[in-house]
């Protein structure tokens, strides 16, 4: 076990390493950061000192290799934009990110999962074939349309729910009673004017999860059915709601929690739209906006916090497989 | 499954129960500190009618990046650093200069500008503002560390600056230099005993960012908002609003949906889709004026006339063997093809001015008896016959998309009106991340930019017109890389003559040569376009920058 | 059938050496679900719309010259400068919408499946061979697809169109790079499980040629969740494209799909222009219901393990 690791995390730093020298090869292929960032009426002169003001006139490689050098000491560069570290920038937003994606996460569980099994277990009835019609539609539209559709449905014609920005936001510990509010890593769903902000946004977010678990679900459900085992649980008389959520709802988990936990990183990897479509302020938004004046630093910063994410996230998923299902073994040297 | 999910909505209910009681006592700690949350201004907003002279939300459609005035010169860092901070020569929304942090000013010698500085100023630190927070702030200028576009060329003009007494400031230039006091409209003074060794980041935490503006920044979430509190010992007039909400909404269509929502008071950068819609609606007022941005053409003028230029060929696709916008006749062709009243009209759906020089009228710098560019087909197909292309040949147009209202529209537009004439146009738009890299580099043939023009016509002169020079500054904008030496010449004699009438006349003249001679192919002049919910008012300026201090409850 | 039912028992659809042809029972399976039949004959008609949209358009919308901006954003049904009816209305640059969906079509659908199809082969190859072989191989390929799924798509598509250029081609190349990780991942997944049933030991034993384990036996096993997968995936990349376009990298403006239509459109919503982004968002929408109900169908039919 111990052993499996630790090669996974030797793998990680390769992979990390490659990630980094790609992405620096393909912003210097994109553009000039400078001819970005710098105003339009800046002359010759301004534009050489803004050019080694950034460290931008030394060769590529050498450039990589002082961003290595300070990676290794922790340092992962100053935003060109914000003249500030990107490491900080990048975690200031994540609070916004996570919670709308495990909102949206949660949502699709929540919703998709019941769904799933009804029409996985009654797949003749109508309402089956609504949920199943539902979830097409779920991932046939363009997530950005419905994002402006809710806009315009709830925020602009019923007023129910704001329409962008992420509202009121509080600390753990504020919310507790130990800090004001405003100081530390703030959340959204403390708070009631937060979690109206963030209600549209996660739907959002969610309609295409939603589909997915109530596919997958509904797969895995008529799959499992037909199984032996579980006909031989049938046959010795077990009730059919035991067999249900004990045999058959154990089997359908593996898959449905392959891809929720693989959807998880990605959810959290790209909520651009959304993110731009509502206004939310999360590390989407930053690094869509850092690719428009491609701002290197934060655009590799945060794209190394995205792959060790998914590291992890991958390592949990298999971590879990193996003990959901003991047939797959987890590979170490020498087995 | 349905026992957890209860479990968990039954956690909800109890958080939301618990809600009120402590964010009760949140807000008495917090007034306790000074720092009236948002919850205050939020529970004001639901007593109507008293809330629109207390809070004001404001979303504007460029991320602010920082709130050190003298990190980045871009316009969301300029307008936040106006609200907060003050210039010795202020603009009026129509871009004239007004006495700022100085009361008045002259060149006491050719090269000698005094500045006699307003008495009685105190930043929000309480400091008082004198002399030596005017040079403190020029000499900080140069010194912002990894700035990515500085502010340096403001202070880079002068050699010597000389502190008379603490409410009087000379600054020595090496040559006569009339464009001083415009200068000092772009740098905001910052206090010296609070900004000395302060960086950027200390102005972001709202340390060190201590103005003499009408509002004091009270929060900053990087890219998310910016929260102003009025500045009660403000010098000039008080603010209107104790409390302003300045937030980031990049996305247009959300913008307008904030504002019919009724989420924020005003909205800049209006979607000039939804102009026509929102001058009907009786809940929401626009605020209108034609801006200083000139949406233009650049042309390749670096081949020379026996060379190819790269994106354009015969009707066959084969190379020319020549450049044919090197002939002012084809250039006036291609400029006398365009319609620009339709593009004003269908696309732009009216929020511009067609155009046929750099600055609209009334500015220093406009060429008043310049007539305007006729849209005549015909004579555009007899110039190009004229000029040895009776059958018309290929160009590419290219364009950013991300960049200019409607820009991938425009050029589209434009491409219909080239092809009629015979010039067979291949429109290609890409993001401006990609486009404005080539373009500097002179890669491309046609393409559309933009220009946000200071209020002196020595500007796109020295920017865009003259030739590339390194050693004068010139030219840093050239990408079509135009040069004409009577118009170097005259641009060069009207940077050191101080009197205004003849340098008016000076860069009129130089104006007027390089549009007659087709320099660049001018489509229209933006028109800045804000809007805002009833009940409140905004200044419309002929600069895009949106400030609070414009935004005021409408006079019942 | 009975030995279907066994578990672990061989693959039955593609297995030789069987009278009843597994076309025609594939067919005849597949023609049980109205619906599923229904699906496959709108796809069939937006298929021949797609291909023969150049001579059945009242207007090639690609043609610069035969646009006119003076007849931009149309309502639906009025009669334009050229003398037809805009059924559909136009667009801003007087494109007649009903023209635009129908070459629309074509783009989008071509990226959409053409992306669609490589990225399988080239995924499902890539991650059979993971699971198959094991050890270094299936290491370096799943870093290789921790990699790829690490990176948001909008950046490798931004960095892959400004190496290569906009164009239909580079899009395709794009969707391609973005989308392959997903299949190798889900085919991997599955055939983690697979490779330890009998029926592979026995083609093991057998001494059969591993690319015959792997595409004859192990690869109609993993077909199931392939299918759900490539279902999704084929919509998935006609809205990625439609994203992409969005974002201005997608195909050029000129030549619109359906995604850069309903993009362009996007921002008269509001406007009460509705049209120019509406119809082609339910063309778009038809297409994706009708592709997703055939794929439905298709993986009941090609499921071993779920025959009656």
């Amino acid at each position: 076990m111990t052993v499996y690791l630790v090669r996974r995390l030797i793998q990680a730093l390769f992979v990390v390493l490659a990630m980094s020298i790609i992405v620096f090869v393909g912003i210097y292929g994109i553009g000039d950061p400078v001819e970005i960032l710098i105003s339009p009426d800046a002359d010759q002169i301004e534009r050489e000192r803004a050019v080694a003001a950034l460290g931008l006139d030394l060769p590529l490689w050498e450039q990589y290799l002082v961003f290595l050098g300070n990676a290794l000491k922790g340092d992962l560069g100053r935003s060109f934009v914000f003249n500030e570290p990107a490491l900080k920038l990048i975690l200031q937003r994540m609070p916004a990110t996570m919670e709308l994606a495990f909102g949206a996460m949660f949502l699709s569980i929540l919703i998709g999962l019941p769904l799933g099994l009804y029409a996985g277990l009654k797949p003749d009835s109508p309402v089956s074939k609504g949920i199943m019609a539902g979830s097409i539609l779920g991932f046939s539209l363009p997530t950005f349309w419905v994002g402006l559709m809710l806009i315009m449905v709830f925020a602009v014609q019923l007023g129910w729910l704001p329409s962008t920005g992420r509202g009121e936001t509080c600390s753990v510990l504020g919310f507790v009673g130990l800090q004001p509010c405003s100081e530390g890593l703030q959340w959204s769903f403390l708070t009631w004017d937060g979690l109206r902000h963030m209600a549209m946004p996660a739907l959002n977010l969610a309609l295409f999860k939603i589909s997915l678990v109530i596919r997958l679900t509904r797969a895995g459900v008529r799959e499992t059915m037909l199984m032996d085992y579980v006909k031989f649980a049938r046959a010795k008389g077990l009730s059919r709601s035991r067999v249900t959520f004990v045999h058959v709802f154990k089997n359908i988990l593996i898959p449905v929690v392959t891809v929720v936990g693989l959807e998880l990183g990605s959810t959290i990897a790209f909520s651009v739209v959304t993110e731009s479509v509502f206004a939310w302020p999360g590390m989407g938004k930053l690094i869509i906006d850092s690719i428009n004046v491609l701002d290197r630093p934060v655009i590799v910063a945060y794209l190394m916090i995205i792959v060790l994410l998914f590291i992890t996230i991958n390592l949990i998923v298999d971590l879990t497989y193996s003990m959901l299902d003991p047939r797959v073994r987890l590979e170490t040297k020498g087995t | 499954m349905a026992s957890l999910a209860a479990a968990v909505t039954g956690c909800y209910n109890a958080g939301q129960e618990m809600l009120p009681g402590r964010l009760g006592m949140k807000r008495m700690k917090q007034r306790q500190t000074g720092a009236a949350t948002m919850l205050v201004a939020a529970g004001v907003a639901l007593a109507a009618g008293q809330a629109a002279a207390q809070t004001a939300n404001i979303a504007v459609g460029a991320p602010v990046t920082s709130i050190d005035p003298h990190y980045h010169q871009l316009s969301p860092n300029n307008a936040v650093a106006d609200i907060i901070f003050d210039r010795l020569v202020n603009t009026d929304p129509q871009s004239r200069n007004i006495p700022g942090l100085a009361l008045e000013w002259r060149a006491v010698e050719p090269t000698v500008w005094e500045f006699k500085l307003r008495p009685n100023v105190r930043f929000h630190n309480g400091n008082a503002f004198t002399a030596d927070d005017v040079a403190f702030t020029l000499q900080r200028l140069p010194n912002v560390p990894n700035s990515p576009s500085s502010f340096a060329a403001y202070s880079r003009t002068m050699s010597r600056i000389e502190i008379v007494d603490p409410l009087t400031i000379r600054f020595h230039t090496p040559q006569p230099y009339p464009l001083l006091p415009l200068d000092m409209t772009n740098v905001r003074i910052v206090d010296k005993e609070t900004a000395e060794n302060a960086t950027t980041e200390d102005f972001n935490s709202l340390r060190a960012a201590a103005g003499t503006g009408p509002y004091r920044a009270v929060a900053h979430r990087n890219g998310d908002r910016i929260e102003f509190e009025r500045w009660d010992g403000y010098w000039g007039e008080r603010a209107p609003f104790q409390r302003v909400n300045y937030r980031m909404v990049t996305n247009d269509a959300a913008r307008t949906a904030a504002l019919l929502a009724g989420d924020v008071d005003l909205i800049d950068q209006v979607p000039t889709s939804d102009v026509a819609r929102l001058r009907q609606d009786q809940r929401v007022r626009l605020a209108e004026q034609v801006g200083l941005r000139l949406i233009f053409l650049g042309l390749d003028h670096l081949r020379p006339a026996n060379e190819n230029s790269p994106y354009v060929t015969d009707n066959d696709g084969r190379p020319l063997g020549r450049n044919p916008l090197a002939d002012v006749r084809v250039r006036r062709a291609l400029s006398m093809a365009i319609d620009r009243r339709a593009i004003v009209d269908r696309v732009m759906e009216g929020a511009a001015v067609p155009a046929n020089q750099f600055l609209p009228q009334g500015v220093f710098g406009h060429v008043g008896d310049l007539p305007a560019i006729p849209y005549d087909p015909d004579g555009a197909r007899r110039l190009l016959a004229e000029a040895g292309y009776p059958q018309g040949f290929r160009i590419q147009l290219n364009g950013p998309n991300d960049r200019y209202i409607n820009d991938a529209r425009i050029i589209q537009a434009i491409g219909q009106m080239w092809t009629r004439i015979g010039v067979r146009t291949a429109v290609e738009a890409q993001p401006w991340t990609t486009f404005v890299g080539r373009a500097g580099r002179s890669e491309y043939s046609s393409f559309l930019i933009g220009w946000g023009s200071n209020p002196d016509g020595s500007h796109p002169l020295r920017n865009i017109l003259a030739t590339v020079n390194r050693d004068r500054g010139w030219g840093a904008s050239n990408r079509g890389r135009y040069s004409n030496p009577q118009v170097d010449a005259m641009l060069l004699e009207s940077l050191s003559e101080l009197n205004e009438a003849r340098r008016g006349e000076l860069i009129v003249g130089a104006m007027r040569i390089a549009m007659e001679d087709v320099a660049v192919v001018p489509i229209h002049i933006q028109t800045n376009i804000w809007a805002t919910r009833r009940g409140f008012e905004y200044t419309a300026s002929v600069e895009e920058l949106t400030l609070a201090q414009n935004l005021r409850p409408a006079p019942r | 059938m009975s030995d279907v039912a066994l578990k672990g028992a061989p693959a039955s659809a593609p297995v030789p050496a069987r009278v009843e042809t597994p076309f025609r029972r594939f067919v005849s399976e597949f023609c049980e679900s109205k619906v599923a039949v229904g699906g496959a004959i709108v796809f069939a008609v937006i298929a021949l719309v797609a291909i023969f949209a150049p001579w059945i358009a009242p207007q090639n919308p690609y043609d610069l010259a035969q646009l006119d901006i003076m007849d931009g954003r149309m309502e639906p049904g009025t009669v334009g400068g050229a003398g037809f009816t805009y059924w559909l209305g136009t667009d801003d640059q007087g494109r007649d919408m009903m023209s635009g969906i129908m070459y629309g079509l074509r783009i989008s659908l071509m990226v959409g499946a053409g992306s669609a199809l490589i990225a399988c082969i080239v995924g499902a190859s890539l991650g059979l061979l993971a699971a198959y072989a094991g050890k270094k191989t299936d290491t370096v390929i799943m870093r290789l697809v921790d990699l790829q799924l690490s990176f948001p798509s909008i950046l490798v598509a931004l960095m892959i169109l400004a190496f290569l250029g906009k164009g239909i081609m580079n899009v395709v190349i794009a969707l391609v790079i973005v989308e392959w990780a997903y299949y190798a991942r889900t085919v991997r997944g599955t055939a983690l499980v697979e490779r330890r049933r009998e029926y592979i030991e026995a083609a093991q034993c057998l001494a059969l040629p591993t690319h015959r384990i792997l595409f004859r036996h192990l690869l109609p096993n993993c077909l199931p969740p392939l299918i759900v997968v490539a279902t999704m995936q084929v919509a998935r990349a006609i809205a990625l494209e439609a994203t992409l376009s969005f974002l201005g990298l997608g195909v050029p403006i000129t030549e619109p799909s359906l995604g850069l239509l309903i993009a362009n459109g996007y921002e008269y919503m509001l406007s009460g222009k509705y049209w120019i982004s509406f119809y082609p968002g339910i063309a778009l929408l038809i297409t994706i219901v009708s592709i997703n109900l055939m794929g439905d169908q298709l993986r009941d039919v090609l499921n071993p393990r779920l025959k009656k």
